[in-house]
């Protein structure tokens, strides 16, 4: 190929991905557009409004006006809270364990992960009735403990992250380096494994909360209220407020995802923030 | 070749490492197998093997990070068999690269002196020492990922030897790397060595650096070592065929045993101890240990097959009348001597040879 065609097929190329851009941006971004005009109607005169904006940025008239949306907030950040903390906790070690000393366990660990996958919401309410029970009448009726639940449904999800996770790095080879240095299985775990994890560990989290903040079906059928009831709730009475909030969880989950891609590096040096900053030095 | 030379100060410095009837089995197949080794105070010992003989089973058993079966395993007199690898003080450089890649290389090195609680001050010294040591300094700063697979080892020995372990080991630390930068780094690692006289067990499949480092070598087979000697010892007399055959290069010349040498190609060879002493015998001949000369009048007692140009010296292949294939070497500018077809006569030097029975 002579450097002309190069050329050409590289500028044929740098189109085809701006129109794939294009096309993905106009995917996502029609919806929430409709959503933010549906927020600005004045539904009385047929104007525009920000009414329900104010309403929504005024968090102490939200609580007064809307006391379950301000207490299925609350819930659903305090339950993403947990279930990250509870899935990080249970997976991560259990994971690089399995790895190091007992990879003839790894399939079995797999399969339980995936499991929920193949297990409808609805059956594992059913199942996780007679546990709620007992949940209940220990920790008490408080929504928040329906982070075990969660931890469940984020599982298989959580379990891929990881995984992958694990998979980029020696972790055998590291683990067993820092040991020789004198490094205690805590400190392997904390100063070796977990920084090379950071990126799947970030993204395994952020799965996590996308999953908790978007969970309707388990907390309804429990009669539990998190946001995504909270919303349910509120549609019935003021749909724009609802749509509002929906949009607000969106652009929130948007924002997470923009930040991740920035902040979560796969090593050192290899930040999204670090590449601009070399690519302007080779630019300069 | 490196003398095998133990210094009184590095004898100071060292520990000496006892390994005892240690025995390892994986699904029924043994590892190891009542496997004993000593090492001297500050002795660099390689072990030397086939994949599977369990030479790497070995260095992880004393470094723990295998439990043995059964045996024991002695570092300056203090039995640690059982105790954790974090609690051995020895220092490793693995086969695959296992530089931290969150870290810089001056990171790496500190992280075994962090863990030791020393203050930061010292820490730094001793990293910046330690990496000019191994000839990095300019490349303090720099992560695993923008350095080169040798220069990712050397901060790897820096960071072993950075704790000042009792016992150094090095798990094959030189087969991932390239071949020149493989005999640069085998001869940093024996400079290093000797500097500051860590006791060090080195393992690899690779005879020429094991003879080319070590002060003995190890010959291991099926869990078992074969015969642990100098590499001088290791490849002129070497106790059984296996350990013939696996360093060096090797003719297997059949032959008979008679009044004490052996009969091959129409000369006699001096018997090693451990030869066999009677009958029909294979004698285990080194190419160097064969001469090689022209037959001008079309007899002789061989067919050259072919000639090479190795560089340094030059090889000959040629079919014995008696039907074995002998490869002899030459000096490199008399391979143009020897086409295809010529006969030759080929002569036993009458150094001594390993015979072993023919059954």
């Amino acid at each position: 190929m002579s450097s002309g065609q190069r050329a050409r097929f590289r500028r044929k190329q740098a189109i085809l991905r701006r129109v794939v851009v294009t096309v993905v941006m106009i995917f996502f971004l029609v919806p929430l557009y409709a959503m933010f005009d549906y927020t600005t109607r004045d539904l009385a005169s047929g104007g525009r409004s920000m009414r329900t904006w104010k309403t929504l940025l005024d968090f102490g008239k939200v609580s007064e006006q809307y006391p379950d949306l301000r207490t299925g907030f609350i819930a659903s950040v305090l339950l993403a809270v947990l279930t990250v903390a509870i899935m990080l906790v249970l997976l991560v070690p259990t994971m690089t364990w399995v790895r190091l000393r007992l990879p003839g366990l790894s399939r079995i660990v797999e399969f339980i992960c995936l499991l929920p996958l193949t297990v409808p919401a609805i059956v594992l309410v059913v199942g996780l009735t007679p546990i709620y029970a007992w949940v209940t009448y220990l920790l008490g009726g408080a929504t928040v403990w329906l982070c075990f639940a969660y931890v469940i449904l984020v599982l298989p999800y959580a379990y891929r992250a990881l995984d992958a996770g694990l998979r980029a790095i020696d972790v055998r080879t590291l683990s067993e380096a820092a040991r020789s240095l004198g490094a205690s299985w805590l400190t392997v775990m904390w100063r070796i494994v977990l920084p090379n994890l950071r990126t799947a560990v970030l993204s395994a989290s952020f799965l996590a909360v996308a999953l908790t903040l978007g969970e309707f079906t388990i907390a309804n059928l429990f009669s539990r209220t998190n946001l995504q009831v909270a919303m349910y709730l509120l549609g019935k009475s003021d749909a724009q407020i609802s749509v509002a909030v929906g949009l607000l969880a969106l652009v929130f989950a948007f924002v997470v995802l923009f930040a991740m891609s920035f902040v979560g590096s796969g090593r050192a040096g290899t930040s999204a923030f670090a590449r601009l900053r070399h690519h302007r030095k080779e630019t300069a | 070749m490196t003398e095998p030379t133990t210094t009184g100060r590095r004898a100071e410095q060292g520990v000496a490492v006892r390994l005892t009837d240690l025995r390892r089995t994986y699904a029924g197949v043994n590892a190891l197998d009542a496997f004993s080794l000593d090492l001297a105070p500050g002795e660099f010992v390689a072990l030397l093997g086939p994949s599977g003989c369990g030479k790497t089973t070995a260095l992880r058993c004393l470094a723990g990070l295998e439990d043995p079966d059964s045996g024991t395993v002695t570092v300056g007199g203090r039995d640690v068999t059982g105790i954790p690898t974090s609690k051995r003080d020895m220092g490793m450089v693995f086969q695959a690269y296992s530089l931290f890649p969150h870290m810089t290389a001056r990171q790496n090195v500190e992280f075994g002196l962090q863990l030791r609680r020393q203050p930061a001050e010292r820490r730094r010294r001793r990293a910046e020492e330690m990496i000019e040591l191994v000839g990095l300094s300019p490349h303090i700063d720099k992560y695993a990922h923008q350095m080169s697979g040798g220069q990712q080892q050397r901060v790897a020995l820096a960071r072993a030897l950075a704790i000042e372990p009792q016992v150094l080991l090095l798990d094959e630390p030189l087969s991932a790397l390239d071949a020149k930068v493989r005999v640069q780094l085998r001869d940093e690692i024996r400079r290093i060595q000797l500097d500051v006289g860590t006791t060090t067990l080195f393992v690899t499949h690779d005879q020429e650096e094991a003879l080319a480092v070590a002060d003995r070598v190890g010959v291991m087979r099926s869990g078992h070592l074969q015969q642990i000697a100098p590499p001088q010892e290791l490849y002129s007399a070497p106790v059984n065929d296996f350990v013939a055959d696996f360093v060096g290069v090797t003719n297997r010349l059949r032959g008979a045993v008679s009044d004490g040498s052996a009969q091959v190609l129409g000369g006699a060879v001096a018997l090693l101890p451990g030869s066999a002493t009677s009958g029909e015998v294979v004698v285990l001949v080194r190419p160097e240990h064969v001469t090689v000369q022209p037959a001008p009048d079309g007899g002789g007692n061989a067919a050259v097959v072919s000639a090479s140009f190795l560089g340094a010296h030059g090889r000959v292949i040629a079919a014995a009348d008696t039907g074995d294939q002998v490869t002899v070497q030459v000096a490199a500018s008399a391979v143009g001597g020897f086409p295809p077809g010529t006969r030759v006569v080929l002569t036993p030097t009458g150094e001594p040879a390993l015979a072993v029975s023919a059954d």
